[in-house]
């Protein structure tokens, strides 16, 4: 296995947030090293500190000690805005409570990440290229009668569709998703795995944090995060 | 793109932005109509005083006045930047109305009415004799008599009428006396009697606008105001001259002109026996002569000014509260920005674009019903005067017929840039601060 392989390498993480007097302690020096076109769940009981990890390695977040290597360059020696198109660029987020805006449209959350990502001028360039890549998305997630709505108008499973679309608008390397199925029945989140499972046979390098075992099957790989710390449990394709 | 997007769907979606919008158009409102009625104000007052005075005036104030001023009347005429000179003699006296035993103070002015309405706008504030100024001083009942125009309020005190008959000049007779002063300033008839009285019958009323003028003048012929106050003798005295310039001759470049010619003009004369009374002339624009006058009056607009700027300052406050809210609501927006990209600069730059929105909004909507209040502002004003006897600005101080209603571009501009202005300062700490969360501290609030 060539060191190139991994597109995520995290080292040593540590995590602490101060409360007053108290200091709580969450990661505890976490290694965990992703590779190319792996799909990944991370699992943990509540509390256990799967979300503050996973801002960690998508950098929402930084780490109190310890380094997070991005295709081996080294997050925390970006700029802000080196980081900022890291964000929009290298990696999708998908949250459990989907983060759609109310104020757009279905079709202009899931675009919302090139348009940002351009100049005004640079928008208008690429505007219908975009508004195509988006629509294909949505499609692919079925949801082409809907482009038009506003996000609060969709049911829970095809708001974190959306979620993933605008996730994916910018091809990135790395999705990252956050409890995706955690606020749905198990068919609409079964659903929701079997597009991450698509995504991932297509090619996409997914890391995706959860607390229920049966839905971490559904991971190429399981690690599990017990008491600030990474336990490799299970491989199932190593 | 993004930007202009949501801030106009901010905008549009939030009920809280309805207010802010209101607020910033009622206090554009409020400030462009009181600066408009204001600077009218002030602007017509300055144009009364300019028409009072002339353009330039050369004068003292003392009540000797100076000598050899037909010399200078003479070179003034010559000169082409000149259109009209009108001398006058200024005076107090005793004022005293036939069948009556008060005697009032007044300030007499001695004028030459066809002269004095070439250099100043004297003409137009007369009553009965606007389109024949020659005739001002004479009385159509008798011949032998002599006139004198008082100013309309100082008619009003003696008349309670401010209005009289149109088609016969009521015959209202009055004693002006005078202490006639030597070029020394002594009493000229001191051990005699010390004073100087004259008949004259009320020929006509003036009406400048200017409240303590028209209370207190009364217009005398040149040559009897003259004698009066022992100006008259081998060597006249004025005590000043009114002087027009040509159309187009810019005011500050005619008063050095005539300055510089009256300094010249001293010098010759320095030989000449009563050359002391020269040394208190001075040579003053309309503006600087009247600047006792129209000094308080810039200063009330100051004032004003000041004042509408707390009404500025109050409106930032509410932008900025406003502000707050919208912004607290949206913190889960600024953390989904946050976490595909946008940078702080960005967000500001949301916030600000969506806070210039408000102020456009917001100003637009208080330009126009200003505009439209404005235009409206004197028959709004004659329905409250009818049914509730209220003035929103009282007559007698201000001496208008019409509130003025004449919107300035300049100060519309100025209102509106500082409206808007204020909603960006309003803006700044919320969208700063916004813009300083962090995406994991929001986005976790949603998930809590
Ligand atoms: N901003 C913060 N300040 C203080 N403590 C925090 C903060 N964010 C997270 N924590 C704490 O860190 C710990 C881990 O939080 P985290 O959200 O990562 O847990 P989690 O494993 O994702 O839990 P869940 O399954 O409920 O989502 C928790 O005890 C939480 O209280
Ligand atoms: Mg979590």
């Amino acid at each position: 296995m060539s060191k190139d392989d991994f597109i995520l390498k995290a080292e040593g993480l540590h995590k602490s947030y101060r409360m007053g007097a108290t200091e709580v302690r969450v990661l505890k020096g976490v290694n965990l090293n992703i590779k190319k076109g792996e799909f990944v769940a991370i699992i943990g009981a509540s509390g256990s500190g799967k979300s503050t990890l996973l801002h960690i390695l998508g950098a929402l977040d930084k780490p109190t000690k310890g380094v997070v290597k991005f295709e081996q360059r080294d997050l925390s020696r970006f700029r802000a805005g080196e980081l900022n198109r890291f964000r929009n660029r290298m990696v999708g987020f998908v949250f459990q409570f989907y983060h759609l805006l109310d104020e757009l449209s279905v079709l202009e959350n899931v675009f919302l990440p090139t348009m940002t990502g351009k100049s005004i001028i640079g928008w208008f360039a690429c505007r219908r290229q975009a508004k195509n890549r988006a629509k294909e998305l949505l499609a692919q997630m079925g949801l082409t009668e809907r482009i038009k709505h506003k996000p609060y108008q969709l049911s829970g499973g095809e708001r974190q569709r959306v979620a993933i679309g605008r996730a994916l608008m910018n091809e990135p390397r790395l999705l990252l998703a956050d409890e995706p199925t955690g606020n749905l029945d198990s068919a609409t989140g079964n659903g929701i795995l079997d597009v991450l499972e698509t995504l991932n046979r297509a090619g996409q390098t997914i890391v995706m944090v959860t607390h229920d075992e049966r839905i971490a099957q559904r991971a190429g790989r399981t690690v599990t995060l017990v008491d600030g710390k990474i336990e490799h449990k299970n491989s199932n394709n190593l | 793109m993004y930007k202009i997007i949501l801030a106009t769907r901010y905008l549009l979606k939030r009920r809280t932005t309805y207010f802010a919008v209101l607020a910033v158009a009622l206090s554009v409102f409020v400030v462009v109509v009181v600066m408009t009625v204001m600077a009218g104000l002030v602007n017509e007052f300055k144009e009364k005083n300019h028409r009072f005075a002339g353009d330039c005036v050369v004068g003292t104030e003392s009540l000797v006045g100076f000598a050899y001023y037909e010399d200078f009347v003479k070179l003034m005429e010559q000169q082409d930047f000149v259109e009209a000179v009108s001398p006058a003699i200024k005076s107090f006296a005793l004022k005293r109305r036939r069948g009556s035993d008060q005697d009032g103070v007044v300030e007499i002015m001695g004028i030459d009415p066809v002269r004095h309405s070439q250099a100043t706008g004297f003409g137009d504030t007369l009553y009965y004799h606007k389109d024949d100024v020659s005739k001002t001083f004479e009385i159509a009942y008798d011949a032998n008599l002599v006139g004198c125009v008082l100013g309309d309020f100082l008619l009003l005190q003696d008349t309670n009428s401010r209005n009289l008959s149109e088609i016969s000049l009521p015959r209202i007779a009055y004693s002006i006396s005078c202490f006639p002063l030597t070029a020394r300033g002594a009493l000229a008839q001191a051990g005699t009697d010390m004073v100087n009285t004259k008949t004259f019958y009320y020929s006509d009323q003036s009406s400048t606008g200017l409240p303590r003028i028209d209370g207190s003048l009364v217009y005398l012929p040149f040559e009897q105001a003259q004698l009066l106050c022992g100006m008259a003798g081998s060597n006249k005295r004025a005590s000043r001259l009114h002087i027009r310039f040509k159309p187009g001759v810019k005011i500050q470049a005619g008063r050095e002109k005539v300055r510089s010619l009256w300094q010249k003009f001293k010098q010759d004369k320095a030989g000449e026996i009563q050359a002391y009374t020269l040394d208190t002339v001075t040579v003053q624009s309309w503006k600087q002569y009247r600047r006792s006058s129209i000094a308080p009056m810039e200063n009330e607009q100051t004032e004003m000014s000041v004042m509408f700027g707390f009404v500025g300052i109050t409106t930032v406050f509410i932008v900025l509260v406003v502000f707050y809210m919208i912004i607290s609501h949206k913190s889960k927006d600024i953390g989904i920005l946050k976490s595909i990209g946008v940078s702080n600069i960005d967000i500001i730059e949301l916030f600000s674009g969506y806070a210039f929105l408000v102020g456009i909004l917001g100003s637009g909507f208080g330009l126009l019903a200003g505009w439209v209040f404005l235009l409206k502002i004197n028959p709004i004003e004659d329905w409250l005067f009818e049914h509730f006897g209220f003035q929103l600005w009282d007559r007698t101080i201000y001496a208008i017929g019409d509130i003025p209603n004449q919107v300035e571009f300049k100060i519309l501009a100025i209102i509106v840039v500082s409206a808007i202005a204020a909603c960006l300062v309003g803006a700044l700490i919320p969208s700063l601060q916004a813009a300083r969360q962090k995406p994991v501290e929001t986005l976790q609030v949603g998930q809590l």
